[in-house]
């Protein structure tokens, strides 16, 4: 393996990249039938005679199953058939019951989208999307400790969408931000949860290299099992070298499909183009076409959720905040809209911002916690950074309140109270303080008053020290400055 | 409830034995039948009937075996749409029948219960592949019978057993719970000895169910006999089912019932069905197709016989489905693989659909000139067991003038038209357009009445 950096093997070679992603829509039920989606359930508890394949069953599709694909490819600018069909795409394996999954073929239900995102430099990038078709999940083999192999069928007809993008992608980061935006949209436009972890998006890639200003596609390779973001870049980034070496050394790329081992950060040949499955593919007899009005496709466009570009677009007008932060603060809806709401608090948004990229992200963070577990609600938090903006306590005093508001349910007020911890701004009380420790310095203020002014933060940390750190600390420098300079 | 039907379905057993030789059966059903009844009374259009279905539609608790090894222990977890309403009906449900393997032949004897045999004379066969329902109907084990017709399952077995069979449209009668064999041709069909439980059958299970998305919303007339519409009706005589192989004796009979008709002032037209000669090679094409991939779910992981628990997953398939299914569906499998296969798709699948829609127009088109078609049912009677089990080809003939309809998806049902000089059943068949199954009830009453051999 050649020991070069991808960056520069990819100054004379230029990968080509495809992808076709399989995304679970987060549907009640599965695609065709009654049975609940669901994850994590004990094994083989939400099946039945229709997706366990039984003998005379026949296939029913969910429409809210046909909905979220018809956002989906709205999301992503796709023309809808008004007429698609099923087809059967025949294989044997354990976890498919009836010996092939339905799916769709040359007559798919969108077709003729893009998506375009930000790469690291600020860049936009657009990438073509081919077709967005419907299809069941598998179930699940699980392999015991002996021999033995065992199938869950709970993911049997969970509803999947295929999407595939032309073979517009130039890099594996590229690949990356493409998968990423793909599943900021899809949980944008509220179709999938799109957890990677989850299994919920699976990502497979085609791939070739050519050298750089070669107009002719390279023999591409297929590759399966890039399911994680990392997997997809460094995935890709693997067989890239491995072609790029194959090329230099003379040699010709052999078309196969190879399967990425992300522990192993390897791949391994699946099958050559010889042993390639052979489908089979014929129009589904037991579904009829599936005819789409058009003003059906209308009024889900009309109801569309506000998209990735759409939101980000409009941060920048309404909250003239860094690009930077708009892309962290926007990565996930429930942040963006949890951002927004402590903006709605009363907050400016850069006061908002910034406790919810630092303090808020801090703690997802340490917790493992999505930000829909997140304890504090968006209108403690607003209230908190009022009492900050308001001088009522400092940032530092802030910063402790919130920590204790994430585990005591009670609002920044009831702990400032309850704690004294508000800045003491009242001019007598200040007065009253500054006096006591001016006059217990003597030495100190003879030498402020023959000149030495700079001892004025020496008496600064002498009173808020007096105060617990609780006096308003523009209220103190002002009443200092009086009283040192009354001779 | 019916006493006399309780004492009947109480009766069913010993009759069963007293006719066993005719192998009619696959699993008596008779005492969840009975339970059925006690439980609630349902008086119901069917509720004097005793029922018998094909053993490739689901009853729950009780096994479906497809007369093959491979469902060998399955017991069904739910009930066929249609069985369903024979149930609400108020029909007792007393027997599942035997069958070609999963539906696939023309005898009733590649079947793993072996075959079952005609009435009229037990050497010979009784069609297929709903055999063994239309025998229980032709030795009076029972009123009326389900069974199901691809290519002719039901119509031709009807004729070797001189009973009515009716295909209704494709679509007229839910799927659902039916085994599939050839998805888009399959459908549920009934035999019974006189027109009006034909029709009555016929009404309680038609109609669209929401299980089977392929079922049609097309309302069920019901079928009221009315000999002036009966004689208004126009009747197609198709000059490509004057066939060269087709028997002398039915050939007479097919003649004599057109004179007949002609001396009652019917309008008889002559009409053409020019793409005829195509439809079994497409039927063949078509049905393996769709079988090779309806019976890729008998794989013994989840259900049924599995061969061996030990080797790998290939050998696990291998053996199953070498050991599970009997020759002529083994013989299906490989040949709809084979026409599916890359590099022959085009050639034989899609030249088929054509074929298909062609002889779908022929069927339009002539029914723009007549309300009905009256052809042969089968090309031979009945023929001895074993004579055509090793010669597949000519056992595919026999569904020469069955298949066509079951291509176009209209109705046709097989009337008994008397015996042959050798005491043997012979049958017509009487088509109609989609959807007009009551068209052919009012002609097949009308030649019941009026016509004798
Ligand atoms: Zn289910």
């Amino acid at each position: 393996m050649a020991t070069n950096s991808l960056d520069s093997i990819m100054e004379k070679w230029e990968p080509v990249i495809g992808l076709e992603v399989h995304a679970q829509l987060a549907t009640q039920s599965k695609i065709f039938c009654r049975c609940r989606r669901t994850y994590g359930a004990a094994p083989n508890s939400h099946t039945c005679p229709v997706c366990l394949g039984y003998p005379g069953v026949l296939p029913v599709l969910n429409e809210q199953v046909v909905e979220f694909a018809i956002r989906m490819g709205q999301a992503v600018g796709c023309r809808v058939r008004s007429l698609s069909r099923f087809a059967r795409k025949n294989y044997f394996y354990p976890d498919l019951p009836k010996g092939y999954q339905i799916s769709q073929y040359d007559e798919p239900l969108c077709e003729g989208g893009s998506l375009s995102f930000y790469m690291e430099d600020g860049s936009v990038k657009t990438v073509g999307i081919t077709r967005i078709h419907l299809e069941e999940d598998a179930g699940k083999a699980i392999h015991g400790l002996e021999d033995e192999s065992y199938i869950d069928f709970n993911r049997c007809g969970t509803p999947l969408v295929e999407i595939v993008s032309e073979p517009d992608i130039r890099s594996p980061q590229e690949a990356r931000r493409y998968l990423e935006r793909l599943k900021q949209t899809l949980q944008y436009a509220g179709v999938s949860e799109a957890d990677m972890e989850k299994g919920h998006l699976r990502c497979d890639a085609n791939i070739s290299v050519r050298p750089r200003g070669d107009g002719e596609f390279g023999t591409r390779t297929e590759m399966k099992n890039l399911n994680s973001f990392r997997g997809v870049e460094r995935g890709l980034a693997y067989e890239i070298r491995r072609q790029v070496d194959i090329l230099e050394q003379g040699g010709e790329v052999e078309q196969c499909t190879l399967t990425w081992d992300e522990a192993a950060s390897e791949t391994h040949l699946l099958r050559t183009k010889e042993e390639a499955q052979d489908y089979r593919y014929f129009p589904e007899p037991d579904l009829v076409p599936l005819e789409v009005d058009p003003d059906w496709v209308k009024a889900i466009k009309a109801e569309l959720p506000e998209l990735p570009a759409q939101i980000e677009e409009r941060f920048t007008r309404d909250y003239n905040l860094r690009f930077q932060d708009i892309e962290i603060l926007t990565r996930e809806r429930e942040l963006a809209a949890y951002y927004e709401a402590v903006v709605d608090g009363g907050v400016s948004p850069t006061e908002a911002a910034r406790w919810v990229l630092g303090e808020v992200l801090r703690v997802l963070k340490e917790e493992h916690q999505e930000i829909g577990e997140f304890p504090m609600r968006p209108e403690a938090l607003s209230e908190l950074i009022k009492l900050c903006s308001q001088g009522i306590i400092n940032r530092n005093t802030a910063k402790s309140v919130f920590d204790i508001m994430l585990t005591e349910n009670l609002s920044a007020a009831e702990i400032v109270k309850r704690d004294q911890l508000g800045q003491v701004s009242d001019s007598a009380t200040l007065e009253d303080t500054v006096l006591q420790v001016v006059s217990g310095l003597p030495a100190e203020l003879e030498r402020y008053r023959k000149g030495e002014t700079r001892l004025l933060g020496f008496f600064m940390g002498q009173v808020m020290q007096a105060t617990k750190g609780k006096g308003d600390p523009q209220v103190v420098r002002g009443i200092l400055q009086r009283v040192l300079d009354e001779a | 409830m019916t006493p006399r039907l309780s004492e009947r379905i109480e009766a069913f057993p010993a009759a069963l034995k007293e006719q066993s030789e005719l192998n009619a059966v696959i699993t008596d059903t008779s005492s969840q039948a009975l339970a059925h009844l006690d439980g609630d009374g349902t008086q119901g259009p069917l509720s004097d009937c005793l029922l018998a279905i094909k053993d490739n539609l689901n009853l729950v608790d009780s096994p479906t075996t497809c007369a093959s090894w491979t469902l060998a222990g399955y017991i069904s977890p739910y009930t066929a749409t249609p069985v369903q309403r024979l149930l609400d009906a108020g029909a007792a449900i007393v027997a599942k029948t035997n069958l070609d393997e999963f539906a696939m032949g023309s005898s009733t004897e590649y079947s793993c219960f072996g075959p079952t045999r005609n009435p009229y004379n037990p050497d010979l066969v009784p069609g297929g592949s709903s055999g063994g329902s239309a025998v229980a109907v032709a030795a009076e084990l029972v009123d009326a019978a389900l069974g199901s017709d691809t290519g002719g399952s039901v119509r031709q077995p009807a004729a070797f057993c001189g009973l009515f069979g009716l295909k209704p449209t494709y679509g007229r009668v839910s799927r659902y719970g039916l085994v599939a064999f050839a998805s888009s041709f399959d459908q549920v069909s009934v035999f019974a000895r006189d027109i009006d439980l034909t029709a009555r059958v016929f009404e309680v299970i038609a109609g669209h169910d929401p299980l089977d998305s392929t079922s049609a919303a097309e309302p069920v007339t019901s079928f009221s006999y009315d000999e002036e519409h009966a004689r208004s009706l126009t009747i197609g005589i198709a000059r490509e089912y004057e066939h060269e192989g087709l028997d002398e004796e039915i050939g007479s009979r097919y003649r004599n019932l057109i004179k007949f008709l002609k001396s009652e002032d019917f309008t008889v037209k002559e009409v053409s069905l020019p793409h005829t000669d195509y439809g079994i090679a497409a039927y063949y094409i078509l049905t393996t197709a769709e079988a090779s991939s309806n019976l890729a779910r008998y794989d013994g992981i989840r259900y049924g016989m599995r061969a061996r628990v030990e080797g790998d997953l290939e050998g696990l398939y291998t053996d199953t489905r070498s050991s599970g299914f009997g020759p002529e569906v083994q013989r299906r499998i490989m040949l709809g693989t084979y026409v599916l296969s890359a590099g022959y798709m085009d050639r034989y699948y899609i030249c088929a659909q054509r074929v298909r829609r062609l002889i779908q127009r022929d069927f339009l088109h002539a029914f723009k000139e007549v309300d009905l078609l009256l052809t042969p049912t089968t090309p031979t009677l009945p023929f001895p067991i074993g004579t055509k089990v090793d010669d597949p080809l000519t056992m595919y003939l026999s569904d020469v003038f069955t298949v066509p309809m079951s291509l176009a998806g209209v109705p046709a049902m097989n009337i008994p038209m008397g015996q042959s000089r050798g005491g043997l059943p012979i049958g017509l068949q009487l088509t109609a357009n989609y959807f007009r199954e009551e068209t052919i009830f009012q002609l097949s009453r009308f030649i019941e009445q009026r016509y004798s051999v």
